[in-house]
């Protein structure tokens, strides 16, 4: 028994010794990034492109990736889940990191104010869109049943909801107005999944017949062959993704950093489907887009939430747990069931 | 309490008081000391950390969260679920047991591999296979993914071994006798089974029900990619609790947690009284 | 109509009934048992298989070739070892000391062992999380300090995995310990042998199926555990992402050589599965009526 005892031990201390060495495929710096669950594919293939660079020479062969919806995985690394480069969806989930000392407060002073990739909120329809769906209106339709993620846990889904609520006001309504249409949306909520990710596989296995999501996300699905269509709605909502490093990062995290942000790197996100945070970059052809050639169209009004709500702690309160009117919105359409 | 627990196959571990061994040596006492740490370190200190995290927030912190009203309607379809399906579980698994015991035909041991799978099965693969059949893409008519109907599914797929198992070997033992002489006085099949058969097996579905609640209260796995998760409407309590863990409010978390736990145990030691109320009177 | 005379040869024969009324509600119960695990578990459990097999072997060889799926399967197999090995210790340790000592407590802790079977594998995670997290655990900012990451690392998925299939190898030793009694072992000891060598040479071979049991039903536990990873562990591809996690995973990602990967390791951990449990049924006794 003392036998089994001591090599099992040893066993275990072999284990943790192992996965150190694991990562280390080609060059020596391992880079840990943390991101919402969307951009893992663009992310990759961005990193691939970044080996190549001189920058990125000592990079190891695979980033170590973690990804989840947004707000768990900010508090996963509050938590200490290890990250040298956090992607997340919103804004306030890289404010909490600043808050608890991970991220330097001036992590936003850059060209693109800390933003990193770029979207805008479209609705994702089975092929040929056969409900019809072009408007913010049509989905209160009787025989609709959105798929929009759950605020809570979600990033995709405040920008889901927040679009829903400004193209409203936008269009004229008063906030109360706003909030009834708002009431009617989540009215035809089929299926509230735990991320922007999670939301489109429910969709895929046939929940619901629209999914509200990023623009990119559509575009990478059909690259990869799912049969979806999708509508870029009249007035929608610029969707803004941060990216930031933390503060005892590996000094490879802010090579990466700077890759993400130039020519080449905002090019591979194009290439999966997310806008272009440099304004002039030259776009190539993307597969998946509803025209390639012409892969980003501008829709007629595209609201900011800096615009539109003021800044993200404004908007951010709106989904309170205690006393957001989006919380009580969904509370309160549970309760009707 | 001494919940009389039955491992697959049918073994009971009924702590028996006469037990020929003596008291503690220096070896064996240095023995319980190391396996007590151990086990302390690892599940008694982790399950007393949840229950003093939920009493961080006092009596009013507690009722708060319970009173919240998606956790409200998590605990109250876990368990209205459970409760469903545990008296579903008595029925068909005493039947299942039946049918194991007195019946005899060809494939019969093939039943016996199925009726332990889900135990064995991991539950996010429970969850896909259980989809695969009755979600949209299945090919019958039935789609249950998104709705209540689900969680029953899940839960009546991870509990079905254990009512089964525990009936199983008291069924086994039964002798024979008594039904041929209530048989011989002619007293009808139903009427033996009721008078005769049932009052035995009783405390084994007594101690199986238990299990089976416990473990219908506790399941997350299967219910991830079949259930959507709805607040308010397919949510459970362990993807409630998590949704707490993962929001950052471990205390809210520990309030659910201890719920679970003091169900758990509540059923367990009411089912293990009704087993020596049984016992004591057959 | 009395019984028939135990003549039979065999111990363990059940006294037969002459009268063997087999109607129709033999039939009917015979029906409705094989219906219900059919629809419930075998015709599910098959469409694995059967979406696994559709392309051939071209699905399982994609998955293979995946370098997240082996590192998964590597990273499952390596903490269900381990977690299995620790069970295997203790437990046989506990079981001996549950079995042929008395001390305070013993019933006591004799119901706690099986507490772990009742918990939900979330708030096994939490329970874990709330010691040892790196932020304010009771120990993890501590140990965290002195080198030693217990959530979102490995170590604590061997904890979670540990934690859940405990019991498993104590339920099926304890009753084969009581019932051997410590006759033979009282002669060994009276015949000059020490703990050890009572221990290996008469105690092991007779609880050794026991044992076996156990750690088959351990390792499927181990294998398949899922709720309490997902707590604990972060779901880093590569390194932390336990098989289990990524069949979740990979079901969410788009392509259809994602969707292969993840039935591709359903199927296996099924199989394995059912491997354990064949295994564990056919070394068993016939728990029916002899005939």
């Amino acid at each position: 028994m003392a036998a089994i005892a001591v090599t099992s031990l040893l066993v275990l201390s072999a284990c943790g010794g192992g996965d150190d060495a694991a990562g280390a495929g080609g060059g020596e710096q391992t880079l840990n990034i943390v991101g919402f669950a969307v951009p893992e594919e663009a992310n990759n293939a961005i990193y691939e492109t970044f080996k190549e660079t001189d920058a990125g020479a000592d990079a190891a062969g695979e980033p170590e990736g973690s990804y989840g919806a947004s707000g768990d995985q900010s508090r996963a690394v509050e938590g200490g889940l290890e990250a040298d480069y956090v992607h997340f969806s919103i804004e306030p989930d890289v404010t909490r990191l600043v808050e608890s000392g991970q991220v330097a407060e001036d992590w936003k002073d850059n060209e693109t104010d800390g933003i990193v990739s770029r979207s805008v909120v479209v609705f994702v329809v089975e092929e040929g869109n056969p409900l019809g769906i072009e408007t913010w209106d049509d989905l209160l339709q009787d025989d609709v049943e959105i798929i929009t993620p759950n605020p809570g846990s979600s990033g995709a889904a405040k920008w889901n909801i927040l679009a829903a609520y400004g193209q409203a006001i936008a269009g004229g309504a008063s906030e109360d107005e706003a909030k009834q249409y708002l009431t009617d949306f989540v009215g035809n909520v089929a299926a509230l999944p735990g991320s922007g990710r999670d939301a489109t596989t429910a969709f895929k296995d046939g929940t619901g017949n629209v999914l509200i999501s990023y623009e990119n996300e559509a575009i990478l699905a059909r690259q990869s062959g799912e049969a979806f269509d999708y509508v870029v709605p009249d007035t929608t909502l610029l969707i803004e993704n941060p990216g930031a490093i933390l503060e005892d990062a590996d000094p490879i995290a802010q090579s990466w950093l700077d890759f993400v942000l130039s020519e080449e790197g905002q090019t591979e996100f194009v290439k999966k489907g997310f806008r272009s945070v440099i304004d002039d970059l030259e776009i190539p052809e993307v597969e998946g887009a509803n025209d390639p050639a012409d892969p980003f169209p501008a829709p007629g009004t595209l609201l900011t939430v800096g615009e539109a709500f003021g800044g993200w702690s404004e908007a951010n309160a709106f989904f309170d747990e205690e006393d957001g009117f989006v919380t009580e919105i969904l509370q309160e359409s549970g309760k009707a069931e | 309490m001494t919940a009389s627990v039955a491992g697959l196959g049918g073994r009971s571990m009924r702590m028996r008081r006469s037990v020929a061994g003596g008291g503690l040596s220096l070896a064996s006492g240095v023995g319980l000391g190391t396996a007590l740490l151990w086990f302390s370190l690892l599940v008694l200190l982790p399950l007393s950390a949840v229950v003093a995290r939920a009493t961080t927030g006092g009596w009013g912190g507690f009722w708060e969260t319970l009173t919240n009203p998606s956790t409200a309607a998590a605990l109250r379809l876990t368990i209205g679920m459970a409760f469903v399906v545990t008296l579903v579980n008595a029925v068909m698994g005493t039947l299942i047991a039946w049918v194991l015991v007195r019946d005899h035909f060809w494939g019969k041991r093939a039943l016996e591999v199925l009726i332990d799978l889900p135990f064995a099965l991991p539950t996010i693969v429970a969850g896909l296979v259980l989809l695969q059949v009755y979600g949209p893409k299945g090919p019958t008519p039935i789609d249950v993914a998104n709705t209540r109907t689900s969680v029953f599914l899940a839960f009546l797929f991870v509990t079905l071994p254990f009512v089964v198992r525990t009936v199983q070997p008291v069924l086994l033992e039964i002798d024979r006798d008594v039904e041929e002489a209530a048989a011989s006085l002619g007293a009808s099949r139903i009427t033996t089974f009721r008078r005769v058969i049932l009052p035995s097996l009783t405390p084994a579905i007594a101690s199986g029900a238990a299990l089976s609640f416990a473990r219908a209260i506790s399941e997350y796995g299967s219910l991830v990619l079949l259930s959507g998760n709805l607040p308010l409407r397919t949510e459970v309590t362990s993807v409630r609790i998590l949704t707490y863990i993962e929001g950052g409010r471990n205390g809210n978390a520990a309030v659910v947690a201890t719920v679970l736990l003091a169900v758990a145990l509540f059923v367990i030691v009411l089912l293990d009284i009704i087993q020596r109320r049984v016992t004591r009177r057959g | 109509m009395a019984s028939s005379a135990s003549v039979a040869s065999r111990p363990k024969a059940v006294s037969r009934p002459k009268v063997r009324r087999r109607g129709p509600l033999t039939y009917v119960f015979r029906f409705v048992v094989v219906a219900y695990l059919v629809l419930l578990v075998a015709w599910p459990v098959s469409l694995i298989a059967k979406q696994t097999f559709a392309d051939g072997f071209s699905t399982l060889s994609t998955a293979f070739g995946d370098e997240e799926v082996t590192a998964a399967l590597g990273l499952t197999v390596r903490v269900a070892v381990v977690s299995v090995l620790i069970n295997l210790v203790f437990g046989l340790g506990i079981s001996l000391l549950l079995v042929r000592y008395r001390f305070p407590g013993r019933r006591l802790l004799s119901a706690l062992i099986d507490v772990p079977l009742s918990v939900s594998p979330v708030v096994v995670g939490l329970s874990l999380v709330l010691v040892y997290g790196g932020r304010d655990g009771w120990f993890g900012p501590g140990l965290e300090d002195a080198g030693f990451q217990i959530i979102f690392a490995t170590p604590g998925i061997i904890m979670a995995t540990t934690f859940v299939a405990l019991p498993l190898v104590i339920r099926e030793v304890v009753p084969v310990l009581e019932e051997i009694g410590t006759d033979q072992e009282q002669a060994a000891r009276s015949l000059g042998a020490n703990a050890i060598q009572t221990f290996r040479r008469v105690t092991l071979p007779a609880i050794k199926w026991a044992v076996v049991y156990g750690v088959v039903l351990s390792l499927a536990r181990s294998l398949g555990e899922f709720g309490a990873v997902k707590v604990v562990a972060g779901n880093v591809g590569g390194k932390t992402r336990t098989a289990t996690l990524a069949v979740e995973h990979k079901y969410q990602q788009f392509g259809a050589d994602n969707l292969a990967s993840a039935y591709a390791i359903a199927f296996l951990l099924a199989a394995v599965a059912v491997a354990c449990i064949v295994v564990v049924s056919f070394l068993r006794p016939d728990v029916s009526e002899k005939r």
